[in-house]
């Protein structure tokens, strides 16, 4: 059984962007305060039932609303139209150590701070040997806080922040903190929250953090919701978007390198064309294991000796999976003259799930890079779901 | 599921549904908010004792300090304004009459200055987490208190040394005029921290008319010397401030050498009048800081 916990009714909210604050600046602007007036959507016509229970990471690029819809949730900022209401307890992790106190020593910040977040006094007494226990920093705990280091700081305020007992969490990008066990630490606590039925909603940066801990992804553009469902399916529209937004960028970057003339194009890969079985295409869409052909063409305005030929794939995050070029495979290409075609052909292609690209390149023999064709083609690996990452594996698991 | 969460989906389920952040609305909103503090009295108590510990952080004679300003101010006041311009004639135990005034007075500024800019000097926390804004110029409140709670025991202490301990019937001033005080200067704190979220310059102009008020008001020269000059509308509209009223009923209760004193005609009734006004100045400044501190995170 599960109940609504948080429920959004065609929430907007309008920022209005004004440069002015000062009485003066108010009054001298006054009859052109309209013109320095802007107004901002930053979430347009937002409905969301969260159930009690679930994980909701909220994603989307930058300035798409995320952290402002999860303000409105913490009651932090106002809604312009609709409604929010909530059931249960609610702690907003938004900032760590919002309300720490520099002067005071970290007993009493953590005093201070669980009540922000809504502890009693006697609950925190209980908590507190738990608290400075998760933090880790037993020796400084009635120093002043100033004097703190900022891996401290940030220590005490998540160890406060994770003993408070909230029905729904709100996290806004905080659990990247401290060092690596540390972090570790975190996410088992999430785990843990989790387990005993409390609602998350985070809000996250890391696709990859959000399909780990969520079991719901909301989508945000431009304040309105883009997609909504399972992590998997919500994080494919994101990426494809972070995707279509990159060539928008790369276009506008060749575009820009052309009319200063910087490269002067000798020899150039003109086309980077791929296949599995089927017909050559810039696009080709492949399940984990298949074979896959790069064929590569090449001009040149004057003959082109002594060179070699690489390849790359790329994740749609510009990170290197696979790269190999005919000097490592210890194969000398012949003299072109004026154009010619060659072709890869990578056996059984174990790429996990997602978008990548290639890019093939000329090489003069000296290793200097001749052209390089920025993501000639795409690829798009569609697996079973099962796993995660750049490598696809058929994992198997036993009961020993 | 788990079976925890499952019973915790269960409990859930048995709650209403209820808004989020403060509730608009003049009577169930006003209801929300007391209850909304009520169960944030804790958290209320530690950012007063945070105002209090972190002002003389790290300083040597810590709360010393303090007490060290308004006695530096009867000091002053009493040689200045006292010996030099001649206003103790007329007035006896001179010193005890000023810092009576001083108490009330500074009580009173303390509250609207720090007040007004509460919110903004809590900028981190008003972003970052969703409180009842009121406790940040209600925690200043709280500290403004303590100060006085100090300056009043002095006060007591100086009477007891000079033998003049305040009894009697003029004790009753004490109360009303505690209460008109606090609820006057507890709503101008409210309604200007609200504004000056928006408009910074209140906090600059808060301090001037603090200069001006202190002067508006009998703390370092009687009543009978505005009397004299001050006749009909002229006195009604001196007598008409709160803080006037509030410091006049302090004197009464405090400064026993001035029991037969001159005092403004029906000091009583204004006082208690003028405790009711400021109680529903009170809450209606609540109702405007509530209306306002829904766009408090987005302009700070």
């Amino acid at each position: 059984m599960s109940t609504t916990v948080i429920c959004l009714e065609n929430v907007s909210k309008r920022f209005i962007i004004r440069k002015e604050k000062s009485l003066k600046e108010r009054i001298v602007n006054r009859g052109r305060s309209n013109l320095h007036k802007e107004d901002f959507w930053a979430l347009n016509d937002v409905t969301l039932d969260i159930a009690s229970g679930t994980s909701v990471g909220l994603v989307g690029p930058n300035g798409s609303g995320k952290s402002t819809l999860l303000k409105m949730i913490g009651g932090i900022i106002q809604p312009t139209t609709g409604s929010i209401r909530l059931r249960g307890r609610l702690a907003a992790l938004l900032e760590l150590g919002a309300g720490f106190h520099p002067d005071l020593t970290g007993r009493e910040n953590v005093f201070l701070n669980a009540s922000i977040l809504g502890l009693t006094r006697s609950q925190t007494e209980g908590y507190f040997d738990a608290i400075v226990d998760f933090s880790g920093i037993e020796r400084f705990i009635d120093t002043q806080v100033k004097f703190y280091s900022s891996g401290m700081y940030v220590r005490l305020a998540f160890a406060v922040a994770v003993h408070v007992n909230p029905d729904i969490l709100l996290i806004d990008e905080v659990l990247a903190v401290g060092d690596e066990p540390f972090q570790r630490k975190c996410m088992d606590r999430i785990r843990g929250f989790q387990k005993e039925g409390r609602t998350i909603v985070l809000v996250s940066h890391s696709l990859d953090q959000v399909a780990d801990i969520c079991d719901r992804a909301i989508v945000l553009e431009n304040g309105a919701v883009k997609a909504d469902g399972i992590p998997r399916d919500a994080l494919r529209v994101l990426r494809d978007d972070f995707e279509i937004t990159r060539l928008e960028d790369v276009e506008r970057a060749q575009i820009a390198a052309t009319m200063v003339g910087t490269t002067a194009i000798r020899a150039r890969v003109a086309a980077v064309t791929l296949a599995t079985d089927g017909a050559l295409a810039s696009h080709v869409t492949m399940r984990p294991g298949e074979d896959l052909k790069v064929r590569i063409r090449v001009e040149t305005e004057e003959p082109l000796d002594d060179w070699f030929l690489g390849i790359a794939i790329n994740t749609s995050l510009g990170q290197c999976v696979f790269a190999t070029n005919t000097k490592l495979m210890e194969i000398a290409l012949p003299r072109v003259t004026r154009a010619a075609e060659f072709q890869f052909r990578l056996p059984r292609v174990e790429l996990g799930e997602g978008d990548y690209s290639v890019d093939a390149a000329v090489f003069l023999a000296s290793g200097l890079e001749a052209h390089r064709l920025v993501e000639g083609a795409q690829i798009v690996v569609k697996a079973s779901g099962r796993t995660l990452g750049f490598l696809h594996l058929e994992p198997e698991f036993t009961l020993l | 599921m788990s079976t925890e969460a499952l019973v915790r989906a269960r409990a859930l389920a048995e709650e209403p549904l209820r808004a989020a952040g403060p509730v608009m609305g003049f009577a169930s909103g006003t209801l929300n908010s007391l209850r909304d503090l009520w169960a944030h009295r804790e958290l209320l108590g530690l950012l007063v004792r945070r105002e209090i510990k972190a002002r003389y952080k790290d300083s040597v004679l810590g709360l010393f300090w303090s007490l060290l300003r308004p006695l530096t101010m009867l000091l002053i006041y009493y040689i200045a304004v006292g010996k030099f311009l001649g206003a103790s004639r007329g007035i006896d135990d001179f010193a005890i009459y000023i810092f009576t005034g001083l108490t009330a007075w500074n009580l009173f500024a303390e509250i609207v200055s720090s007040g007004t800019s509460s919110i903004v000097a809590n900028a981190g926390l008003v972003k970052k987490v969703y409180l009842p804004r009121e406790v940040f110029p209600l925690s200043t409140t709280g500290s403004a208190l303590f100060n006085f709670g100090i300056q009043l025991l002095v006060l007591v202490g100086a009477t007891i040394i000079a033998g003049k301990l305040p009894h009697g019937a003029n004790l009753m001033y004490l109360p009303v005029s505690f209460i008109l005080l606090l609820a006057f200067s507890t709503a101008l704190a409210l309604l200007l921290a609200a504004v000056n979220v928006f408009l910074r310059d209140v906090q600059y102009l808060v301090e001037i008319s603090l200069m001006v008020l202190f002067w508006a008001s009998p703390t370092v020269y009687s009543w009978a010397q505005v009397a004299k000059v001050a006749h009909g509308w002229l006195a009604e509209l001196y007598l008409a401030n709160p803080m006037t009223l509030a410091i006049l009923g302090f004197q009464r209760g405090f400064w026993v050498s001035g029991a037969n004193s001159v005092v403004p005609g029906h000091l009583e009734a204004r006082l208690w009048i003028a405790c009711g006004v400021s109680l529903v100045l009170l809450w209606l400044c609540q109702r405007i800081f509530t209306r306002l501190q829904g766009n408090f995170a987005q302009e700070l």
